[in-house]
């Protein structure tokens, strides 16, 4: 290299090295003062929640919501739907400017509470204790309680009242344990159509190991995949598998369990009280009830929730709080309710929820037995790698599968 | 470059006084500031968020705050072990990711540039009839974004999709594509339960015969909408070269009695090998990089995580995981063999252009003797310089 052209290039890496500089004093200093400003005594800063919309509806109510808790409050405050609300969230936190209020999964809540993105607030609400446990302890992490349950789902059986009859079965023959229910599904197996479905995840097949009393972490926070209990569980649905009265949602071709459902691929199917939703946008000509789970050796089904986290760095916390406790209110939530169809996460609304949606009552009544699916950090890779695997259990050894868990869980929770 | 260089050499430069010099330096100084803004640009979009991956990829940052943040620590090669060298599922699932990567790698960038040969070949044909509505059509799948072919591809490979009825026809029972994990070797091989000799944890944790299962179904499907987008784009590549061709050579080759099979494959394919390497490396960068297909048919890698890619991985493992470290550690080992690969191919290939710097390397080694010798004979380095010259 000429000796010109190579002062040149020293030059310029100077001139780089000094604009990556100036770029960082920008771009992330800011975050550090932030907070500061939260505790003033009457703080006026907007605040903005990001939401992960299920369609026009639920936008229309969230909106409606924050703009009633606006004008009470006197504090201006906006509502931003968000494509992809993990990413945007995330790069909202790495900026040091995120939003205020956002929907929180029980899935990120660990990432997010871990490097301290979110403030734990939830000790902080006068309804702390409407809750139902079960939700409040999904959103705990490191005891504390970080963020209040927006709503929450629960799984049951949707069953199709016109197979159902077709079948020559009556209401007493729905099925409570798990030998009536491998029955019925028997009986209501035809030709291609199976009695029963369920995606090929452990989020479906998981309520069988509920049932028969394990799950993949017991109640002491103890890895137990392999534990007698979930082998149980896994031999009980892979003998409905094989027996050809039982298939994934996968294997009929349907993307989950609430289309095969409504394609009448399947005659009864485990999900969540959201397929209703589905049922009446896509299938409107599939009639259908909703029973609660079989019991194994206790009754048992999964729970899946989310919450309104708080960024730690946001700009006026304390209206932030005031807000969540607008919005998780029993009146709230019926509305919600009733606007997009989500179950409410305190216990004081159940009753009115039940009168409003006598169809969802299954729904509602598995909050009292429902589990959560592990979540801490790393958990949701075992849950993968276990659900990759619950793809072949048609073929496979439960046991094998269980054991392949259990050490990719004990790497994570000891 | 040699230009330049030659008309510098040419000027004995410390024998002239300060004043060429510093005009010179005008020059150059004058040069880089018109390059300024670009060298701006590129240094902050993409030498700045490059050095802060390389951190991010050795340090513990969660997610929040700058990276450059005090609180976050310098953790040594710690992210790229637990990929690389750990037991554990990080390093399992980078396996089971490079064994799915490298299986589209091998059949789509052979296909894709035969493919794209071939349809170059057809629609550069004089007698074609509609020759610009062929080259509309090959290339439109180019155009289109990948988002939503993977849509199309959804629907026509579902268990009940046009596919699987076209099939029938043949009374074949078409698989359920994008839903089925079986490999294709494994298939070919029957299908049964590993043999014990092969059923060990191997490299990254991940068996023998897991290794050898080759692309699964799922994969396959994948593989031929690669091959369906990207040919256009290479076709018009190989079309422009053929082009550049010109139809003396192929006239002079059949005036010496050369048949078809031989034009092509000692006149023309030869002549065409410059952007066969140009395909195959951006074939070869293009297919290491998959990512919008995975993400968009929404099975997170699956089933059974035979879609899995590192690109996928290094995304869900930061942006899902908030396993930021990790994420980075990913990218920059997926870089890596982004580069050993193209390196090899290189090599195995001849490399572009590495004859002609041989020939370069021998016309200097001859100049230098004739200047040893003092004859400056005019005729030998014109011919090599001539030949050079072809070879661009």
């Amino acid at each position: 290299m000429h000796p010109s052209s190579r002062r040149a290039a020293t030059a310029a890496v100077a001139v780089l090295a000094s604009f990556s500089l100036a770029a960082c004093g920008s771009g992330f200093s800011s975050s550090s003062s932030a907070p500061a400003s939260g505790s003033a005594s009457k703080n006026t800063n907007p605040v903005t929640v990001l939401i992960g919309s299920s369609g026009d509806a639920e936008t229309a109510s969230v909106k409606a919501a924050v703009a009633a808790w606006s004008t009470k409050s006197g504090v201006p405050a906006e509502v931003k739907v968000a494509s992809d609300l993990v990413q945007q969230a995330t790069q909202g936190f790495a900026g040091g400017k995120p939003d205020d209020v956002l929907y929180v999964s029980t899935d990120q809540l660990t990432g997010w509470a871990k490097n301290g993105s979110l403030e734990a607030y939830g000790d902080q609400l006068a309804n702390k204790s409407d809750f139902y446990p079960g939700l409040v302890s999904a959103f705990t992490y490191d005891n504390k309680f970080y963020c209040a349950p927006k709503d929450f789902s629960t799984l049951a059986l949707v069953i199709n009242t016109a197979m159902w009859k077709e079948a020559g079965l009556t209401d007493a023959d729905v099925p409570t344990t798990w030998d009536q229910l491998a029955a019925v599904a028997k009986k209501l197996t035809k030709g291609k159509r199976v009695g029963l479905a369920f995606g090929p995840e452990l989020q479906r097949v998981g309520v069988f190991m509920a049932q028969a009393g394990g799950g993949l972490v017991s109640a002491d926070g103890k890895a137990q995949a392999n534990a007698q209990p979930n082998i149980d569980a896994l031999a009980y649905v892979k003998k409905l598998m094989t027996d050809g009265n039982a298939a994934f949602s996968s294997d009929l071709g349907a993307g989950w369990g609430g289309e095969a459902f409504g394609k009448k691929e399947a005659a009864m199917v485990i999900e969540g009280n959201w397929i209703t939703g589905a049922m009446s946008s896509t299938y409107p000509n599939v009639d259908y009830t909703v029973a609660e789970l079989p019991a194994g050796a206790q009754k048992g089904t999964l729970q899946y929730t989310n919450c309104w986290g708080i960024s730690a760095d946001g700009d006026n916390k304390t209206a932030a709080v005031d807000l969540v406790s607008f919005l998780t209110t029993k009146d709230q939530q019926l509305t919600f309710a009733k606007d997009f169809g989500v179950m409410p996460s305190v216990q004081s609304a159940a009753e009115g929820y039940k009168t409003d949606n006598p169809k969802m009552v299954p729904f509602i009544n598995g909050a009292a037995y429902a589990q959560n699916l592990p979540s801490m950090a790393g958990a949701a890779d075992v849950i993968k790698d276990f659900n990759s695997q619950l793809a072949g259990l048609k073929t496979k050894d439960p046991k094998a599968i269980l054991d392949a868990t259990q050490s990719n869980l004990q790497a994570i929770v000891g | 470059m040699s230009t330049t260089e030659l008309a510098r050499a040419a000027t004995p430069a410390p024998a002239r006084g300060r004043k060429k010099r510093s005009r010179l330096n005008t020059q150059a100084g004058a040069g880089w500031l018109f390059v300024l803004p670009m060298v701006v640009v590129l240094g902050v979009f993409l030498f700045l968020p490059v050095l802060m991956a390389a951190w991010v990829s050795v340090s513990d940052w969660g997610g929040r705050g700058s990276p450059w943040g005090a609180n976050v620590n310098f953790v040594g090669a710690r992210n790229y072990v637990e990929v690389l060298g750990g037991k554990g599922l990080a390093a399992r699932d980078f396996g089971t990711a490079i064994r799915n990567n490298l299986y589209y790698v091998i059949l789509v960038v052979p296909l894709q540039t035969a493919i794209s040969l071939g349809l170059a070949f057809m629609v550069n044909k004089r007698a074609l009839r509609g020759k610009g509505f062929f080259r509309t059509a090959f290339y439109f799948p180019s155009v289109t974004s990948t988002v939503a072919i993977t849509v199309l591809w959804l629907f026509l490979f579902s268990a009940s999709g046009a596919v699987n009825a076209f099939l029938s026809w043949f009374s074949i029972t078409g698989p359920n594509w994008f839903a089925d994990p079986r490999g294709l070797i494994h298939l070919a091989l029957g299908g049964g339960e590993a043999p014990a000799a092969l059923s060990q944890p191997g490299l990254f944790g991940i068996s023998t015969w897991e290794w050898i299962a080759g692309p699964s179904v799922a994969m396959s499907a994948f593989i031929l909408m690669a091959v369906f987008t990207t040919s256009g784009t290479f076709m018009l590549l190989f079309l422009a070269a053929l082009q550049a061709i010109g139809e003396e050579t192929d006239e002079a080759a059949m005036v010496d009695g050369a048949s078809v099979w031989q034009r092509f494959w000692y006149v023309t394919l030869p002549m065409l090998r410059p952007t066969v390497f140009t395909v195959v490396t951006l074939g070869l960068i293009g297919t290491w990089q998959i990512f919008d297909q995975i993400y968009t048919a929404g099975q997170q890698g699956g089933p059974a995580k035979t879609t899995l890619t590192p690109a996928y991985l290094s995304y869900n493992a930061a942006f899902i995981s908030q396993d930021w470290g990790r994420g980075a550690a990913i990218a920059f080992v997926l870089f890596g063999i982004i580069v050993i690969f193209t390196v090899l191919q290189r090599l195995i290939l001849g490399g572009g252009d590495r004859s002609t710097r041989k020939q370069v390397r021998a016309e200097q080694r001859m100049q230098a003797r004739l200047a040893a010798t003092g004859s400056a004979g005019g005729t030998i380095p014109g011919t090599l310089a001539g030949s050079d010259h072809d070879e661009h």
